[in-house]
């Protein structure tokens, strides 16, 4: 089969080397009590929404490691493609990574075959990929993009199934931003309505579910190019510093003062001429 | 030795902090059919994919295209079918080509039958695989979870099947033309989706014969209801 996209020649099975070294460090430290850290989830919220002239696709910014917000400004928004953009939702480092991988296969593909990337082939490889892996790596993923056949919105899930819709919402919070979706989308829609669309059902999200917060990131993809608003909507709960942490040149008193020169001596000298011919 | 410092997780929170729906795998939990007629077949499916108790997707095509006239009905696990079906879509497009000729739908059913029986212990899929061909006119095959295969002039399958064995049983007859078994199984389709609570969404039919593949879709207000209660 000549897959001329496919970077890594896919291996049988899997490889859990890291995690007998998982289980060798707990047990050699503090004899099994202490655990390793949780993988950072992104508990989130993301949107997708096929309009008359594109995709919008909108998410939170926010990182959750166990009980504690790891990043407040996360992006989840993906770049795989000029014209391919994607959401991932699920543990953080799985859906960097394999987007990752989709963006690079895709590079690859359009440089050997001079086509524009297609966000149907895009949601083929990414089921490749997550299938072999029978669900192990946790990445939910939205899918979204403009090419020569049109305005397309897929679903990826961690185990290896696709859907396409017409909207979508994915991630923690995504029963409450499904609502305003369902309530409020409509076939053909226009630019600006897309967009409080989306962002209403991601703020949705992020009022109901602990996982998702922080601002709101909005992706405009269109036939002409790729609008990433970042942040689209700034939380109103950001917080101001109450004290500066920076000190002035002098705030540390210098009580001794000791100078000792090096003496060096040109021991070799190499001189290698460069060809510039 | 160890420069990294490990976070105790003992709070009172959940271990995952992920809801039990992101957790499951996603399903078709379905209703499936098929039935044969002289000259085709007529196949439907309900349109819910399922993820533990939330719809990931009402409006669900379980009735995917492995070649010109001849489909398949999933059910069960909804990325195993997937791949399962595009693996065959694969295998059976490339026999046809080096044949030079349409393929039989026993064809199709057996590369089905042979994914399904060698993986059976890591796939969860079962799959009506009905069309059209030459040969034998349209025929039925069933290849439910473990991997067996047989044909049958009509077959239901998903978990939305138990609950109208009974009213296929009783209601299905030999030599039904087209438009009765649309009318058949549509109504057996909506009975199904009346009582089993993980298919629902709206039916999708096909008839697939000699002249093509004829799609249509039933909308939930539209479809027949049967008692008052």
């Amino acid at each position: 089969m000549a897959l001329s996209h496919v970077f890594e020649t896919p291996v049988s099975g899997f490889n859990f080397e890291n995690s007998t070294r998982n289980i060798l460090l707990e047990n050699v430290l503090d004899e099994g009590k202490t655990k390793a850290p949780k993988p950072l989830k992104t508990g989130t919220t993301i949107a997708g929404v096929v309009y008359k002239n594109g995709v919008v696709l909108g998410a939170d910014t926010r990182a959750t490691s166990s009980e504690v917000v790891a990043d407040k400004t996360c992006a989840k928004i993906h770049y795989i493609a000029p014209n391919i953009y994607c959401c991932g939702a699920g543990t953080a480092a799985d859906t960097e990574k394999t987007t990752d991988l989709l963006s690079s296969n895709l590079t690859i593909f359009s440089m050997n075959s001079g086509r524009n990337p297609r966000v149907v082939m895009a949601a083929n490889i990414l089921q490749d990929i997550l299938f072999r892996y029978r669900g192990m790596i946790g990445a939910n993923l939205i899918l979204g993009g403009v090419d020569c056949t049109g305005n397309h919105l897929y679903r990826v899930g961690p185990f290896g199934s696709m859907d396409k819709v017409p909207y979508l919402a994915m991630g923690s919070g995504d029963l409450a931003a499904m609502g305003i979706l369902e309530d409020r989308f409509k076939v053909n829609m226009e630019v600006e309505e897309a967009k409080t669309l989306v962002c209403d059902a991601i703020h949705a999200g992020i009022m109901t579910d602990l996982g998702s917060g922080n601002n709101i990131d909005l992706c405009i993809i269109t036939r002409r190019g790729v609008d990433y608003i970042r942040p689209y909507q700034e939380s109103e709960y950001k917080q101001r510093r109450q004290e500066k942490y920076k000190y002035k040149p002098g705030t540390t008193p210098v009580l001794t003062e000791n100078i000792v020169p090096l003496e060096l001596e040109l021991v070799h000298e190499m001189v290698q001429t460069m060809e510039t011919a | 030795m160890a420069a990294v410092s490990l976070v105790r997780c003992e709070r009172g929170f959940a271990r995952d902090a992920a809801p039990d729906w992101m957790r499951q795998e996603l399903r078709t939990g379905t209703t499936i059919m098929a039935v044969e007629f002289d000259g085709g077949v007529v196949i439907g499916a309900d349109s819910r994919t399922t993820t533990g108790a939330y719809i990931a997707n009402r409006v669900t095509d379980k009735l995917t295209p492995i070649h010109e006239r001849i489909f398949c009905c999933r059910s069960g696990s909804a990325a195993d079918t997937q791949a399962i079906s595009d693996a065959v879509t694969y295998q059976l497009g490339f026999h046809s080509i080096e044949l030079d000729e349409p393929p039989l739908v026993q064809t199709a059913a057996n590369l089905f039958r042979e994914m399904c029986y060698r993986y059976r212990e890591e796939l969860m899929a079962g799959i009506i695989v009905a069309g059209w061909d030459k040969r034998r006119g349209g025929q039925v095959y069933t290849v439910p979870v473990g991997g067996m295969l047989t044909r049958q002039p009509v077959s239901v399958g998903g978990s939305g099947s138990s609950y109208i064995y009974g009213y296929v049983d009783s209601n299905y007859r030999a030599h039904m033309s087209k438009e009765e078994c649309l009318q058949f199984t549509a109504q057996a389709l909506s009975l199904a989706m009346e009582r089993d609570g993980s298919s629902g969404g709206v039916v999708r039919l096909a008839v697939i014969s000699e002249h093509g593949v004829e799609r249509r879709v039933v909308a939930g207000n539209q479809l027949p209801s049967f008692s008052a209660i």
